[in-house]
């Protein structure tokens, strides 16, 4: 666990970075510092490792000063990931990995070995071990920035925009391997972004912090979106959060009509299936022309995708798919709109005693 | 030392005046065999490397040495100055060559594309664009080129070619500290003052430059 | 003055007077004044010039850098070097000190620094901060970062100065004989003294192969101590902002050194990066 308590930064010259913060940073989760720029989340996390010293204030690891300990061995005990990955390109990608270990003494070769290892758990190819930084993408270096921190087993890790600086979709898939990689590990991660998609994807708990380095809200994600704390949070989140806080519902209990089904009842609309049974489009009445599917879902999928599924197909529905990528269902919007409407009746049920006590604007 | 100037002013003028076109006429010739040769370079990949090559190669002899191998090579008499223009111009060739083949692939990308795509014939493009987008870079190269000269001019003094060397020799024959003085504040203060001048032609030629920079 | 007057088709006649000089056997026995006494001598006083230059304006120039203290004389230490006449810096040395080896050295020294303590400043200033915040966060000690992270990466554009410096001292050298010092400008002064083209031709082209061999001699040592990971890096940003290295690295006095010089022979087989 993380501790911050009462943690100040005042840079020379009375730039507040951040005033006053007290947050805790649960063992083996992820904590998302996220906020505008000048919100002072950069430098919170820089605190932890030392690398920028609080003013006043403490910030503790499982209870131990972080002041109290030499800096740089501090910082070895903790893993450190950049924008941009940082990486150090005079070096080969094994001895950028194996930089800790190598600080801490261990030998060369078993460092490299393991460093080799590290690359394959992170999704990268053992051929590249011999590459210097420069010969590989964007995406690649992150990976690769990944690993070094996780070279010595660091308890912990800092993540500053670690996936900032990549195009969106390899962002997507590298968030993705990062939550697999974290289910296996359980570190105590803080991380920092400016993307309140990235951090509602990846936190276990997100802090909110607001220009001046005030916290305003800590919370897990589905708080954040149900129940911002005030206008600022409210106004960060943004104002689809309805339509975000349904990636926290799967599609599992949607109602689904078999595909057959749902071209007989006169809509004038008939999914169109190859041999195996996979989706090919959409055929349109008196239209010789096959419409394309957006795409399918499968059913442990997002509510949230699931209802862009329905809104976005030329016949308004999804279409489920299962592991061999059969077609095995159809959601028609409506049936979108009346689980929500049952899910928001349920909601209000269980959340009437909370909503008095907060009487947020 | 102001005694010696005004007693030696004749002197010291026509060592200044001498060194003035010495070291500025091998610029101009260098920079007018620099421009096509590096242009070279750029439009065929493959004679990059040996012109950057060649370049390295001339730059690395010591001045003295080519100031006296020329006259073999050219036929000269050793005395005759237009060795010392020559040495200089290669020197002045092979620095620049390398930033204007530099220069003109660096501004390779957006704008020329851009210019590409609005319909530029490759001449307007080279003309219009690429080479005032390089200038920043190329005079750069100018001024690097233009200070070294006119330090180095000072060796040709060796030759019996009159220059602002010339004090130097001078000042060590007669074992007297005020020429060798006067010789070094005339020499930087002609490399600021040409400095000077390229910067403010870079100014009037990029306008563009100052507004992004500062 | 021996020199040929006549571009003429019989220029083989003359060309075979040039070479007497090289080429008699004589002047290769071992002697005080013979060639490759000569020529040791000159390496000997480039090498030390060198090594004494390095020691005063790396630390120098590894301070600047890392601290950025001082940024202002680092930048323009190089250029004002550059304006400066080596043979002007020589006879005012010798006519503060008098004639002798230490005014000689003096003045190669104070002409060798400049190039060096630049390229160094700008080599560390070269370095990508996200390199060195990671270094730090990594755990490095302050020795550390600057030996293990930020010296590595800058020294391609370190390297380069001290091959600029190399080729600036040998170069001064040769002029420095003028003022009675030893080395292969000997053959030059003395040549022309006595109306020897031929002994001034051997010496000039002794010079200039004596020059071009230890530039390629320090390029490979360059070549082994860059990394190969900075050494791409630095081609292809050498390539955009190669005048701008000129200005702070270059230094060009007597012989325009080649910042260009600095990374010329890149390995066919380098790979463009992604």
């Amino acid at each position: 666990m993380i501790t911050f308590d009462k943690v100040t930064k005042a840079f020379p010259g009375g730039a507040v970075a951040v005033d006053e913060l007290s947050v805790e940073l649960p063992t083996g989760q992820i904590t998302v510092f996220v906020g505008p720029s000048g919100c002072g989340k950069t430098t919170s996390l820089r605190m932890i490792n030392r690398t920028i010293e609080p003013s006043s204030g403490t910030i503790s690891i499982d209870g131990e000063d972080v002041t109290s300990q030499d800096a740089a061995l501090l910082r070895r005990r903790i893993g450190y990931v950049i924008q941009n990955a940082g990486l150090f390109p005079h070096r080969t990608i094994e001895d950028n990995i194996a930089t800790v270990p190598m600080l801490n003494g261990v030998g060369k070769k078993q460092a490299r070995q393991e460093a080799v290892q590290l690359l394959t758990r992170v999704g990268l190819d053992e051929s590249m071990a011999r590459r210097y930084p420069a010969q590989l993408s964007g995406g690649q270096q992150q990976r690769v920035g990944v690993a070094r921190a996780l070279a010595a087993d660091p308890p912990v890790m800092l993540m500053d925009e670690p996936f900032s600086a990549v195009d969106p979709i390899v962002r997507d898939s590298l968030q993705k391997e990062f939550l697999r990689l974290q289910s296996e590990l359980g570190k105590t991660i803080a991380f920092v972004t400016h993307d309140i998609d990235e951090a509602i994807k990846l936190g276990d708990n997100v802090a909110v912090l607001r220009v001046g380095g005030r916290l305003a809200q800590f919370g897990t994600p589905r708080d954040l979106l149900d129940n911002p704390a005030d206008e600022f949070v409210a106004d960060f989140v943004g104002r689809d959060r309805g339509f975000r806080a349904l990636s926290f519902l799967t599609a599992e209990h949607l109602e689904v009509e078999p595909v057959s089904a749902y071209a007989d009842r006169g809509r004038g609309v008939r999914l169109v299936l190859d041999d195996g049974g996979a989706p090919q489009g959409w055929a349109v009445n008196g239209d010789a022309r096959l419409r394309a599917l957006p795409s399918t879902f499968v059913a442990g999928d997002s509510l949230r995708l699931v209802t862009d599924l329905a809104i976005t197909s030329p016949a308004g529905a999804a279409v489920r798919v299962d592991q061999h990528g059969v077609a095995d269902g159809v959601v028609a919007h409506e049936a979108v709109a009346r689980h929500l409407t049952a899910h928001r009746q349920q909601g209000q049920q269980g959340q009437q005693g909370q909503q008095g006590q907060q009487g947020r604007g | 030392m102001i005694d010696y100037v005004t007693a030696n002013r004749s002197v010291i003028l026509e060592a200044l005046a001498q060194h003035v076109w010495l070291s500025l006429l091998p610029v101009l010739v260098g920079a007018a065999l620099a421009l096509p040769v590096g242009y070279l370079g750029v439009r065929y990949p493959r004679f990059y490397q040996p012109i950057v090559n060649l370049g390295g190669l001339i730059y690395s002899i010591p001045s003295l040495a080519l100031f006296l191998m020329l006259p073999a090579v050219l036929g000269l008499q050793v005395l005759d100055p237009l060795n010392v223009v020559a040495a200089l111009a290669l020197y002045t060739f092979a620095l620049l060559t390398r930033t204007v083949a530099d220069a003109l692939l660096s501004v390779q990308g957006q704008a020329t594309q851009a210019a590409y795509a609005l319909g530029y014939r490759p001449v307007r493009q080279l003309l219009g664009v690429e080479l005032p987008m390089a200038l920043p870079v190329m005079l750069a190269g100018l001024r690097v080129a233009t200070v070294s000269n006119i330090s180095l001019v000072s060796v040709s003094a060796f030759l019996g070619v009159t220059s602002l060397g010339s004090l130097f020799t001078r000042g060590l024959q007669l074992d007297f500290l005020e020429p060798i003085a006067v010789g070094i504040v005339l020499s930087v203060l002609l490399a600021a003052a040409a400095d000077t001048c390229i910067v403010l032609l870079q100014r009037r030629l990029t306008p563009w430059a100052r507004v992004s920079t500062r | 003055m021996s020199a040929a007057t006549l571009l003429a088709p019989d220029v083989t006649a003359p060309l075979i007077n040039y070479f007497a000089y090289l080429f008699d056997g004589e002047n290769w026995r071992w002697a005080s004044s013979s060639i490759p006494a000569r020529l040791l001598e000159h390496v000997a006083y480039t090498l030390v010039t060198l090594l004494i230059s390095a020691a005063v304006a790396l630390p120098v120039g590894l301070f600047i850098g890392h601290t950025n203290r001082g940024a202002f004389l680092a930048i323009n230490i190089g250029n004002a070097g550059r304006a400066l006449p080596t043979f002007g810096l020589l006879s005012l040395m010798v006519a503060l000190i008098g004639i002798g080896t230490l005014p000689v050295l003096v003045a190669l020294v104070v002409l060798a620094v400049p190039p060096i303590l630049s390229a160094t400043y700008a080599g560390i200033r070269s370095v990508d901060p996200s390199a060195v915040q990671a270094a730090v966060g990594m755990g490095m000690r302050p020795t550390q970062v600057l030996f293990k992270a930020e010296v590595p990466m800058a020294l391609p554009l370190i390297s380069s100065g001290l091959r600029s410096a190399l080729l600036q001292v040998c170069a001064t050298a040769t002029v420095a004989a003028y003022v009675g010092f030893g080395g292969l400008g000997r053959f030059l002064i003395d040549g022309l003294s006595t109306n020897d083209y031929a002994q001034v031709f051997a010496g000039a082209l002794l010079v200039a192969v004596l020059a071009i061999a230890l530039d390629l001699l320090s390029a490979g040592a360059q070549h082994a101590v860059v990394s190969p990971g900075v050494r791409a890096r630095a081609d292809r940003g050498g390539r955009r902002t190669s005048s701008s290295a000129a200005r702070s690295t270059g230094r060009t006095h007597p012989h325009p050194q080649a910042p260009t010089a600095g990374t010329p022979r890149q390995r066919p087989n380098e790979r463009p990066t992604p």
